[in-house]
């Protein structure tokens, strides 16, 4: 059953819902998975039970071997108030399958991940609370702006054109899998994003489709730079020629950490605001500590200033905590977009704007 | 302090570093050549710290594979944190290099170029491309014909490329850049001798005609006849860009390290320069090659002669002179003579190099040196205090000074401000009181002032500013305070500008301490001893009640006062009757400039009443003397501000500078337009106006400035003026500060100030009676000037009648306000020097001042429209005079 006849039918009314109250998005896809402790014949599953090279931690094959787990983690998120729900594709691209030796399977692991957050969401979805699904686009594990060779600054371990190419695969499989956002998130290199971009726009003129952006870049630590060295302002300048239905920043802090430089991005954007932090940074085991209690607390300012559009959680976050980030979010009001003058905005680790 | 020069933001002219460039630099294509990418690196770097905004890089060479080069480099470059701070121009003539230049940039970029040499599909396929990696472009004046070379080919390709962007690409026009063409000029041979004003008034035009775009150019192009002989190559470059700049030209491809001061070049050659570059004579590139042979070699004899003399003066001048020319060579050395020769380290800093420091800051302000000259300075002023910083930890140590802080306020003027005579009274008298005062000066950043509060540990921070851009920037100051964690530190907000209805709506609500309004400097201390003792929280809590009652009634009183329509206030404008009166018209048209008006002639035209206020003593001169309650010490203030004011007359502390300037001008709708001559079919610029809105009785009309010019059929006039009394302010006033003499500081300037505005009223008084010459028998006594009892009117733009401040632009344009009397913006449209005042003159016998008054959003919608600008921009600018809420959406209007 379908409450909305096509995607502007769906985005029309959540692009509604938005003006109203901050939207939300779901949390944490990974330390969800951790949690099940699949071992290496689940990851296989039958399919896979003769594949030459190990699969356990490629959670974006669950898609295919465990389907049932990853709807149960996405309908876990909807029970708890997400407004959209990022497909299971973060890795899912040829390059970071490399890993596994899967690189054939990217283009059906990003389809199966949208069409599995879809079934999700149709069953949670009402004609008067539309649920999105998020196609969600990772960094890969590979770096353009930053050389893994110390002897040889100059080298690059992909090339853009590449980079290119396996976006395009990606993007293919979450438009064809039905997808209502396209959101290309956790940038620590700029350019690698900008690939991202490239094909996705190519991709959507291609196709003559209008699916929004979303775009998350991530803040490394405190310095307030993105792991290529760029400042927040930089990086927007670097990343708003696409339009983007919203930019944002996640992963890597906290939200007491993260406040700041999302402050900053809050002051330049022109289009929609994001943020979707871990559950604080990670602790000596690699696990998180900020109990859904502490998020609430933390990111009820954010709501109440009107810093954001749409709020989630990164690593560590369950269900619990994005009901309590809904509830966080259900103390503000949207964000207004500032009024931005029209100048030459060019970037290069650092913003320049010329007068006008 | 120090970096007051480095702070200054509007040098709008954009330098782009091209040393970088295997085509203009042999230097730099044998490094590539021979694969020396560390020394290459060097070169941008160098570039970057010259000053360049943005770096040139090309690869085109023959015996260079382009594609990999470009490659190597920008990697190389990606990894080099202060080189890879600025933006890139990815410079190429083929499209592969650019492209892949495009691939390893991950901020956003210029391309440079693309054009229509090979069509319209290319060109667009270009440009597409150009947008989804994400950049800016450099659009050359190039089609299928070939280069443009004449000003209505290069404005015929640019206008068609724009349109052409715009209409099928809807490529942003901020991020369209032009380059029409810099041709060598000077060659031999005669079609060239245009070249130079081709592309200036090209130039000219182009930023006229096409909203948002910018003009670019390789300038080094221009002296290309002349290579080999670098000091008149420089000069004609400096002499190009002098000229450019004021058409319009905001980027330029230069040597950042290497720009000649235009007031620097030897009088004979400049002129010469001139001649060539403006194509003033037939014989010019003769007389040019003539001079040029004096000047060829002589870099290098200048060079040495130039080291025996300079090094020979004593260290305080070795200094300054290092200082202003940015060499680093001998700072270290000259410092640590300084410092042998002075009773503490500090004063190396305080007297010397800030002496130094203020020459450049002059030098800059007023448009004689280039933003990479003074980082330079800067740059040796640093290494200067670095080499004395031991030696004050030393001394520090040694006395076991330490700060004994009973109270420690920190005070700023905020970014794109200038005004601080009521900043610095606010200072003088917490000192009095036992405060330490952190005065940060004006145009202070937001990450100045809180990194200033943190490091000095303060109590308070109070911020202070004049105009109305300075509100939003006091609201982010609050906000940063918020976000950066300050807590309960209070923050004080005062200034001509702020109300304490503004502080409770717009300020108050980004920070959770307490914001708290000052009206003025005697509100301050017992703020801040409430605020520092034992009252503090009832004083806090008295405070959030009057905020929560001053919101309630600002949200209750929004939108009740009705507005006329926009067509209705219009049907009700002035109509003034021009069938039986002809405007009377200018005896010049163009501009006048006054270099070094007579002070003495000021002196009796002062209106003394706000000198007082300043002081915060009010009552009407001269009966203020003789008050019963502040003559006691308005009597002794007004006996040393004479004193003081006849020796900066006799010793000419300041000088006053002016411009005026009449055109011709007509109404059209709520604007006027100024033409460019009597044929009055092209238009110089358009002043738009606005009208008041509010519903008049019957018989008063809803006015608006443009309803005082005739309209179209019927010649008249406008005029416009900028004068200063501001040249030699900021360094005495900080020689008095230096000499810890406040008083006279801010006598100093509040006396400046009244000498500008005694200046506009002479100045009015000179073009009535003869300028503009329609009342050449007024007599009036001062006291009727002062009143405004004469014919016409001068209003200023961010004034009731045109409360608009971006209306200023225009203004300063025509009267060329910065090459000829040194005045400018900042970003927010504060003038500089601070003394100083500017505006239009209307002739018209019912010109009158009046009030816009609160405007509706028809109007806003219109005006912004008229203006080219963004609806929320104009909003902003317009935020203090709306009668709606621009963050609600319009209501409809229903059909009865």
């Amino acid at each position: 059953m379908t409450h909305f006849t096509s995607r502007e039918d769906r985005l029309a009314k959540l692009e509604a819902i938005g003006l109203d109250r901050i939207l939300i998005l779901d949390g944490a896809m990974g330390t969800m998975i951790q949690t099940f402790k699949l071992e290496e014949d689940d990851y296989r599953g039958a399919r896979f039970a003769d594949h030459g090279h190990p699969l356990k931690g490629n959670n974006d094959l669950l898609v295919i071997t465990k389907p049932e787990i990853i709807l149960g983690i996405h309908e876990a998120f909807l029970k708890a108030g997400a407004d959209l729900i990022s497909t299971n594709s973060f890795n899912a691209t040829t390059i970071s399958q490399a890993d596994y030796a899967l690189e054939p399977l990217a283009y059906e692991l990003n389809l199966e991940a949208a069409k599995l957050a879809r079934q999700a969401c149709l069953a949670f979805e009402t004609a008067d609370a539309p649920k999105a699904v998020v196609g969600s686009i990772g960094p890969t594990n590979k770096t353009l702006s930053l050389s893994p060779d110390v002897n040889d600054p100059s080298y690059r371990a992909a090339s853009f054109d590449e980079m290119v190419v396996a976006y395009r695969e990606q993007t293919l499989g979450l438009l064809d899998g039905g997808v209502d956002f396209l959101m290309v998130e956790t940038i620590f290199d700029t350019l690698v994003a900008k690939a991202a971009l490239y094909a996705i726009t190519e991709v959507l003129e291609e196709r003559g489709e209008a699916v929004p952006i979303m775009i998350s870049g991530t803040i490394t630590d405190r310095s307030g730079r993105t792991l290529s060295g760029q400042t927040v302002e930089a990086f927007w300048n670097a990343v708003r020629h696409v339009n983007p239905w919203s930019i944002g920043l996640n992963c890597a802090l906290g939200p007491n950490e993260m406040r700041p430089f999302l402050a900053e991005l809050s002051r330049v954007a022109t289009c929609k605001v994001s943020v979707y932090p871990n559950a604080g940074l990670p602790n000596a085991f690699g696990g998180y500590d900020e109990t859904p209690d502490d998020m609430c607390h933390t990111m009820t300012p954010w709501a109440q200033e009107g810093l954001v559009n749409v709020m989630g959680g990164c690593c560590g976050t369950t269900p619990d905590h994005i009901h309590h980030i809904a509830h966080a979010a259900s103390h503000g009001k949207p964000r207004v977009a500032p009024v931005i003058q029209t100048a030459l905005r060019l970037s290069g680790l650092e913003p320049f704007t010329a007068a006008a | 302090m120090i970096e007051t020069p480095l702070t200054n933001p509007f040098s709008n002219f954009v330098i782009v570093g091209e040393r970088t460039n295997v085509t203009g630099s042999a230097k730099f294509r044998k490094l590539i050549e021979n694969d020396d990418y560390t020394a290459a690196l060097a070169v941008a770097l160098q570039q970057v710290e010259s000053g360049a905004n943005v770096l040139d890089i090309n690869m085109d060479a023959a015996l260079i594979d382009g594609v990999k080069a470009m490659t190597t480099f920008l990697n190389l470059i990606s990894v080099e944190p202060d080189i890879a701070k600025v933006p890139l121009m990815i410079d190429s003539s083929k499209w592969e290099i650019i492209e892949a230049g495009l691939k390893c940039t991950q901020g956003k970029p210029i391309v440079n170029s693309i054009s229509m040499k090979e069509g319209e599909a290319q060109f667009l396929a270009q440009a597409k491309k150009v947008r989804r990696y994400g950049a800016a472009a450099v659009v050359m004046a190039f089609d299928e014909l070939g280069q443009a070379d004449t000003v209505h080919r290069k404005v015929e390709i640019c206008t068609r490329a724009y349109n052409l962007l715009r209409d099928k690409l809807d490529f942003p026009p901020e991020d369209i850049i032009f380059d029409p063409n810099i041709f060598a000029v000077a060659t031999g041979i005669e079609e060239h001798n245009d070249y130079g004003v081709a592309f200036i008034e090209a130039t000219r035009i182009i930023r006229e005609t096409l909203p948002h775009a910018h003009v670019s150019g390789g300038v080094s192009n221009v002296s290309f006849s002349f290579r080999g002989n670098e000091p008149v190559r420089e000069a004609m470059h400096a002499v190009f860009l002098y000229h450019a700049i004021k058409a319009g030209m905001d980027m330029g491809i230069v040597n950042a390290g290497q720009l000649a001061v235009y007031d620097s070049i030897d009088l004979e050659l400049r002129e010469r320069c001139e001649d060539v570059i403006l194509n003033r004579r037939a014989d010019s590139t003769e007389r040019l090659l003539e001079t040029a042979e004096n000047y060829r070699g002589k870099e290098g004899q200048k060079a040495a002669v130039k080291d025996l003399s300079w090094r020979e003066a004593p260290v305080r001048e070795r200094l300054a002179h290092s200082l202003v020319h940015g060499i680093t060579e001998f700072i270290v050395e000259d410092t640590e003579a300084a410092r042998l020769e002075s009773e503490r380290p500090l004063h190396v800093i305080e007297g010397p190099l800030m002496d130094g420091m203020n020459v450049v800051g002059d030098l800059f302000g007023s448009g004689k040196m280039f933003l990479p000259q003074v980082v330079k300075s800067a740059r040796v002023m640093k290494q200067a205090v670095a080499h004395l910083l031991p030696y004050m930890e030393e001394e520090k140590l040694r006395l076991g000074t330490q700060d004994q802080a009973a109270g420690k306020v920190l005070m700023a003027t905020v970014k794109g401000d200038v005004h601080d005579i009521g900043k610095n009274i606010v200072g003088v008298v917490l000192q009095c009181n036992g405060f330490d005062v952190v005065d940060l000066g004006v145009m202070v950043s937001c990450e100045k002032i809180l990194e200033a509060a943190r490091e000095h540990k303060v109590d308070i921070i109070g911020l202070s500013g004049l105009i109305t851009p300075s509100l939003d920037e006091m609201s982010w100051v609050a906000s940063e305070m918020e976000r950066q964690g300050f807590g309960d530190m209070p923050l004080l907000i005062g200034g001509a500008t702020t109300s304490r209805t503004h502080t409770a709506v717009k300020i108050a609500p980004n920070y959770k301490g307490p914001v708290l309004y000052v009206t003025d400097a005697s509100r301050a201390v017992p703020v801040v001893q409430k605020l520092l003792g034992e009252d503090r929280q009832d004083l806090i809590q008295e405070t959030l009640d009057d905020q929560e009652r001053a919101r309630l009634a600002h949200f209750a009183g929004q939108d009740k006062r009705p507005r006329a329509t926009l067509a209705a206030a219009r049907a009700n404008a002035a109509k003034l009757d021009f069938t039986d009166y002809a405007p009377p018209k200018p005896g010049f048209i163009g501009t006048q400039v006054f270099d070094d008006y007579p002070l003495a002639d000021l002196v009796p035209v002062i209106d003394w009443t706000p000198f007082f206020a300043t002081w915060e003593l009010h009552g009407k001169f001269p009966a203020i003397l003789d008050d019963e309650i502040v003559g006691e010490a308005a009597k002794p203030l007004y006996a040393d501000a004479r004193a003081m004011l006849d020796k900066m007359v006799a010793e000419k502390w300041v000088t006053a500078k002016g411009v005026i300037g009449f055109w011709p001008a007509n109404r059209v709708g709520d604007d006027i337009a100024v033409w460019q001559d009597e044929g009055r079919t092209k238009r110089e610029t358009t002043f738009h106006t606005l009208r008041q809105q509010m519903i008049k009785s019957a018989g008063s009309a809803n006015l608006a400035l443009a309803d005082f010019v005739a309209p179209e059929g019927v010649d008249d006039w406008i005029g416009g003026f900028a004068v200063t009394a501001g040249h030699g302010e900021r360094e005495r006033t900080q020689a008095f500060k230096d000499a810890n003499d406040d008083y006279s500081a801010i006598l100093f300037q509040a006396l400046c100030d009244r000498l500008a505005e005694a200046f506009a009223e002479r100045m009015h008084e000179l073009v009535r009676k003869n300028h503009w010459g329609y009342a050449p028998n007024e007599q009036l006594p001062v006291d009727d000037l002062i009143g405004e009892k004469y014919r016409g009117i001068r209003p200023a733009p961010g004034y009731p009648a045109q409360p608009d401040h971006t209306e200023k632009q225009q203004l300063f344009r025509i009267l060329e306000a910065e090459a000829k009397v040194g005045m400018k913006l900042t970003e927010s449209l504060a003038m500089l020097p601070g003394s100083s005042v500017s505006g239009l003159y209307f002739s018209h016998p019912q010109a009158e001042y009046f009030g816009v008054g609160r405007i509706d959003r028809d109007q806003v919608s219109e005006y912004a429209i008229r203006k080219g600008m963004e609806m929320r921009e104009a909003e902003r600018w317009l935020a203090p005079i709306l009668a709606y809420d621009p963050t609600q959406p319009a209501k409809v209007v229903q059909e009865a």
